[in-house]
């Protein structure tokens, strides 16, 4: 192990020339990359970055506070509407728009903090369900943000750059992910971070060391809604066009799986649990093309597991390998990589 | 007159029907040691966590530093200057040794939530905070002979080990009044010695005022400036360990009436 010198080696970025090459490697890979891959795997990309900011967030909640939330998609359709909206009616530029309907997403995770002080596990769990849910179905009946109809997110200008292919949209996602995933890497390992975890392992203990509980539990919730808001308004511009049906209970309970299968409590976590659950998501859809095991998949579909005679065998590959991920290693994928690391450090013995 | 420091008036505090403290009242003067002596169950736990705000009492009230503390919260209280270890460990089983006891420190530091996610480099201002903060977070690790578990996780680290980080923790936050539960329940005799020297030496070197709770007879009386000894919630006596010692009641209750030499360890 290397001796550390100073005390700020306890903390910085980067803590040795090792990390500073894979970074440098990812960051390269990260701006080489849609230039080399079709159209399709760039929009595959944004649908992950964005993924990757809300578990990121709820991951702050979930995995670090010891809270819960299954309302996350109620804050990510607050993002995507006040975004929308305020450049399409206010005339607000993208940059204020964003952090401006964050912030709103941000004010309702307080006030959704507030219950969460009296409320723990499956109790907040329903809480939270309920405000999820309560979400859309006021946005679905608002003339202002287009009803039922929904509303056609505008162009991205920034300064004199007009955003409006995947791939100019792909950068500044890029750029938004690492500002926000290094702030929340920061937030850890400084006073706040420290005061979130200390109320997931031992809450009285925290409180006798003066840790004020409403104040980071409250700020825990508003902190994780601003990531999902942020998420949310950049989603609009992923799909062009919102309506109240996109943001349902499915996809919180979808984001929850990101950080479950990822590793609750770590960075990378969420990182990898996003991107795996959206891969799969994707890729699952045309599980029937493959060859062979495609109609096999479907013919068993058929004859066992659907009643309506329409194949859903999407679904059960895709919960059987969620369920195989958490049975074989409870902490996610972010436990097998602390296994991996430990194997060779150790190696050959 | 010296100026009041800890002052416990007419506390009463019950649980349903139980009534686990009635009418306790003492003061404490700034740098004793004063130990709070009990068979199990008589409420010596319940008399910490009133005064650390984690219950509030039925009636009385709790002066600390002529401040009225019994309807104040733990957090508010801790910020005047009490801290505490738990008789079972409550430390943050994930984070390390340093981790932990830095979270004792959370009340003299600063950083926010904006400062702390922007923490860009070694001159902002988290940074500066974090690197002073784990300087003096190192002083106590030295005094408590910590080192060797500096950075790993305190989940995975023996009993007597654990006990001491919660001590370190405490510390930490610099307290005028450091409450300690049984800080030496399940150690083995060497362990005990070297806590003793420990608190001699926090009250001594540090100028802490220690409120003690423990079951070893010797270690308390050894220690102790005062004793004060309750049963069933109330107070049975109050005096210097010599006074204590000799009380017909506490004799009965607590060390058993055969017990000629009037010390014995009650396990």
């Amino acid at each position: 192990m290397d001796m550390k010198r100073t005390y700020y080696e306890d903390v910085q970025l980067v803590t040795s020339p090792v990390v500073l090459f894979w970074l440098a490697l990812l960051f390269v890979f990260l701006v080489v990359f849609p230039f080399v891959v079709g159209n399709y795997y760039v929009y595959v990309a944004n649908y992950i970055a964005i993924n990757i900011i809300v578990a990121a967030g709820l991951n702050l909640l979930v995995g670090y506070t010891g809270q819960i939330s299954l309302g996350h998609a109620g804050f990510f359709a607050i993002g995507a509407y006040g975004t929308v909206i305020l450049m399409a009616k206010a005339g607000l530029p993208f940059l204020l728009a964003l952090p401006c309907s964050a912030l709103v997403a941000a004010g309702f995770g307080f006030l959704l903090g507030l219950p969460a002080l009296r409320l723990e596990g499956p109790y907040l769990s329903i809480a939270t369900l309920g405000f999820g849910l309560t979400i859309t179905q006021i946005i679905g009946r608002i003339e202002l943000f287009g009803g039922r109809e929904g509303l056609h997110a505008p162009d991205i200008v920034i300064g004199s750059w007009i955003i409006n292919t995947d791939r100019q949209f792909y950068f500044l996602l890029v750029f938004i992910t690492i500002v926000l995933l290094t702030g929340m890497r920061n937030l850890i390992r400084t006073r706040v971070g420290r005061a979130f975890i200390a109320i997931r392992d031992a809450d009285i203990a925290a409180q006798t060391m003066g840790v004020n509980i409403v104040f980071y539990k409250t700020l825990a919730f508003a902190v994780s809604a601003f990531y999902a808001g942020i998420g949310g308004g950049l989603y609009a511009f992923v799909l062009k066009f919102i309506e109240p049906e996109i943001f349902t209970l499915m996809m919180s309970i979808m984001f929850l799986a990101m950080v479950v299968v990822g590793g609750q409590g770590s960075l990378m976590g969420p990182v990898v649990g996003a991107g795996l659950l959206c891969w799969l998501d994707l890729k699952l859809r045309n599980i029937l093309d493959i060859p062979f095991l495609g109609d096999w998949l479907e013919a068993l579909s058929r004859s066992w597991f659907s009643i309506t005679g329409v194949s859903n065998i999407q679904y059960i590959v895709f919960g059987s390998i969620m369920v195989a991920i958490m049975l074989f290693e409870p902490l996610g994928l972010y436990g097998v990589w602390l296994r991996t690391k430990r194997y060779w450090r150790t190696w050959p013995f | 007159m010296k100026p009041e420091f800890l002052t416990v008036s007419n506390l009463s505090i019950s649980f349903g029907g139980i009534k686990a403290l009635q009418d306790i009242s003492f003061s404490m003067e700034k740098g004793e040691i004063f130990s709070v002596i009990g068979p199990n169950g008589a409420g010596k736990t319940t008399l910490f966590n009133c005064i650390s705000g984690l219950y509030k009492p039925d009636e009385g009230s709790i002066r600390f530093k002529e401040t009225a503390v019994e309807k104040k919260k733990p957090d508010a209280i801790a910020r005047l200057g009490v801290a505490r270890t738990f008789q079972n460990i409550e430390l943050f089983s994930h984070m390390n040794t340093m981790e932990n006891i830095m979270l004792g420190r959370h009340i003299h530091m600063k950083t926010g939530l904006f400062r702390g996610m922007g923490m860009w480099g070694k001159s902002t201002f988290a940074a500066k905070e974090e690197i002073l903060h784990r300087e003096k977070v190192e002083q106590i690790i030295d005094f408590l002979e910590l080192q060797q578990v500096r950075d790993i996780p305190v989940g995975a680290l023996p009993y007597g080990t654990q006990k001491l980080i919660e001590l370190a923790r405490a510390l930490a936050l610099e307290p005028d009044l450091l409450l300690l539960d049984e800080p030496c329940a399940g150690m083995n005799q060497e362990e005990k010695q070297d806590m003793i020297f420990w608190i001699k030496d926090i009250q001594d070197d540090l100028g802490v005022t220690i409120l003690l709770i423990e079951h070893d007879m010797k270690l308390v009386m050894d220690i102790s400036d005062r004793v004060l000894a309750i049963n069933f919630g109330k107070s049975v006596t109050l005096g210097t360990p010599g006074e204590v010692q000799q009380n017909k009641e506490v004799r009965k209750a607590y060390i058993g009436e055969e017990d000629q030499d009037g010390i014995s360890a009650v396990g």
